[in-house]
């Protein structure tokens, strides 16, 4: 499980270096993109080539979203724009309800289902989907450090005014940085549907713990996000079996939460802020 | 010489209330012009208001072209860097990424690169912590990651903001120096708001008294520091 709060987390960090704000509808975006590569699945299309246009509709999403929903209120206050996110959450949720249903249906996973050298410790989806996000986090690492528009996207966020007197696009870069951070999503989408089922409120608990995730690693850092999503993913299911019950392993995740922001804000790798005046 | 920077009957406005109401000056190509006035008489407005980040009416030229309907991006683009108020470092970035952000627009990667090895040459300070966290730079560092940011567009105009403040006297006299030497040998122009008189008049060739968002004197700096009026309000003496 850690594997998918580590991409979802991952997600939500790409979003918080674009825009400094939290999404709380990513999950619910990640849903909605699942869907759309259950369509693809049936219309015969093979899982990989699913895979590719799923991701590349989480890109056009996101930008999407950026310019519609979030645009006209750019500069409202932080609250306001919170508001926008848990909207745009109910009205994902709602719009995937309205065209997809509500029933469970079962979503294939491309790895084989037993792992290979005979182990049963994990399973082949399992390891599949630890691959899967190691690749992303490469990918996204290098693009936000070595790339002209990965660099120019931390700028745009961080200082939109000194960015756009160096020439830099602003308003482009944090749509952008939604489409990349959708795309993301869509991908931790696919990785967590074979595991919980297709279905609207799938990713519910899943944003909980990847929002735990993005926190413990600290949210300005992509790697912090997988250790992070690894740590959060052994305790909850160790605290599950052995200390509270799966009841509650859920309150696990808003334990974290709350201890981090407590007692290190910045997270295990997150930077601390160091300004001198 | 001819104006590299016209500006004329500029306005400008923040919300409802318009701020400047007539502003007119120009920057001599290869020259060094500096606005001058009181806390509160328009100059950073009057900077903002070149590089488009605020309302304006009026008329700006850069090189003859009509550049007030233009964005912020693209302003930048034609060779106007802005060295903001506060300085707008990147706090989060390193002190060379800084300067890619600089370096955004510029599509000659080789010649970039020797702009780099310029702008530590000019500061030395700044190779030494080219890897560390920008935030960490003391003011003076930053003023001058700052004014290297803005070199890095290989600009041909450099409007600066109070390059001075808060900084000690012996820092604001080698960022003074600097400048000078960025003018001569590359020519490239420079726009000085600055609320240290005396040093603003010691380096322009030009200069602009503002109040209350009008330009009420103007004038070569030797005429500015001979005036009794401005002696007696902005020296001292």
């Amino acid at each position: 499980m850690g594997g998918v709060y580590a991409c979802l987390g991952l997600a939500l960090v790409m979003i918080y270096q674009s825009t400094n704000h939290i999404n709380f509808a990513q999950g619910e975006m990640a849903m909605f993109s699942t869907f759309i590569a259950a369509m693809c699945l049936q219309s015969g299309m093979p899982y990989w080539a699913s895979f590719l246009a799923t991701v590349a509709f989480g890109f056009v999403a996101g930008f999407a979203i950026e310019r519609i929903v979030l645009r006209p209120f750019k500069d409202m206050p932080e609250t306001s724009i919170v508001v926008v996110f848990i909207g745009l959450y109910i009205g994902v949720n709602a719009l995937a309800g309205w065209i997809f249903g509500h029933e469970l249906a079962p979503f294939p996973s491309p790895f084989p289902e037993k792992a290979p050298f005979g182990t049963t410790l994990i399973s082949g989806h399992e390891l599949g989907m630890i691959a899967v996000v190691l690749a992303v986090v490469c990918a996204l690492y290098a693009f936000l450090r070595f790339t002209r528009v990965g660099l120019a996207i931390r700028a745009s966020a961080e200082n939109p005014v000194s960015s756009r007197l160096s020439g830099i696009p602003v308003s482009l870069m944090v749509s952008l940085g939604w489409g990349v951070s959708s795309a993301i999503g869509s991908i931790a989408g696919l990785m967590v549907a074979p595991i919980v089922f297709l279905d609207t409120n799938m990713m519910g608990g899943v944003l909980i713990y990847a929002f735990a995730a993005a926190l413990l690693g600290g949210i300005d850092n992509p790697w912090g996000a997988v250790a992070g999503g690894v740590i959060v993913g052994v305790v909850e299911n160790l605290a599950g079996a052995y200390v509270v019950g799966t009841e509650l392993k859920l309150s696990v995740a808003l334990l974290v939460i709350i201890g981090v922001l407590l007692v290190r804000p910045s997270g295990l790798f997150g930077r601390k802020l160091v300004t001198r005046v | 010489m001819s104006a590299l920077l016209e500006v004329k009957r500029l306005e400008a406005f923040y919300g409802g209330s318009r701020v400047l109401k007539e502003i007119g000056f120009d920057v001599v190509d290869g020259g060094i012009t500096t606005i001058l006035g009181a806390n509160g008489a328009g100059k950073t407005t009057t900077l903002r208001a070149v590089s488009a980040l605020v309302k304006t009416a009026g008329e700006i030229r850069f090189e003859g072209r009509r550049i007030d309907a233009l964005s912020t991006e693209k302003i930048a683009g034609l060779g106007i860097a802005h060295v903001p108020d506060g300085r707008g470092t990147l706090f989060n970035l390193t002190v060379e990424e800084n300067l890619r952000v600089g370096a955004y627009l510029r599509r000659d990667r080789r010649h970039a690169a020797a702009d780099f090895k310029r702008v530590y040459d000019y500061f030395p300070r700044l190779r030494e912590r080219s890897a560390q966290q920008a935030g960490t730079l003391s003011g003076g560092e930053q003023q001058m990651l700052a004014i290297g940011r803005a070199l890095m567009l290989r600009p041909k105009l450099l409007l600066l903001d109070e390059p001075s403040f808060g900084l000690a006297p012996l820092i604001i006299r080698e960022i003074f120096e600097i400048m000078r030497i960025i003018n001569a040998q590359e020519r490239v122009s420079i726009l000085l708001v600055e609320q240290n008189v005396s040093l603003a008049l010691e380096l322009a060739d030009h200069a602009y008294l503002l109040e209350t968002g009008r330009t009420v004197k103007s004038g070569t700096s030797a005429a500015f520091l001979n005036d009794e009026q401005i002696r007696r309000s902005y020296l001292g003496f």
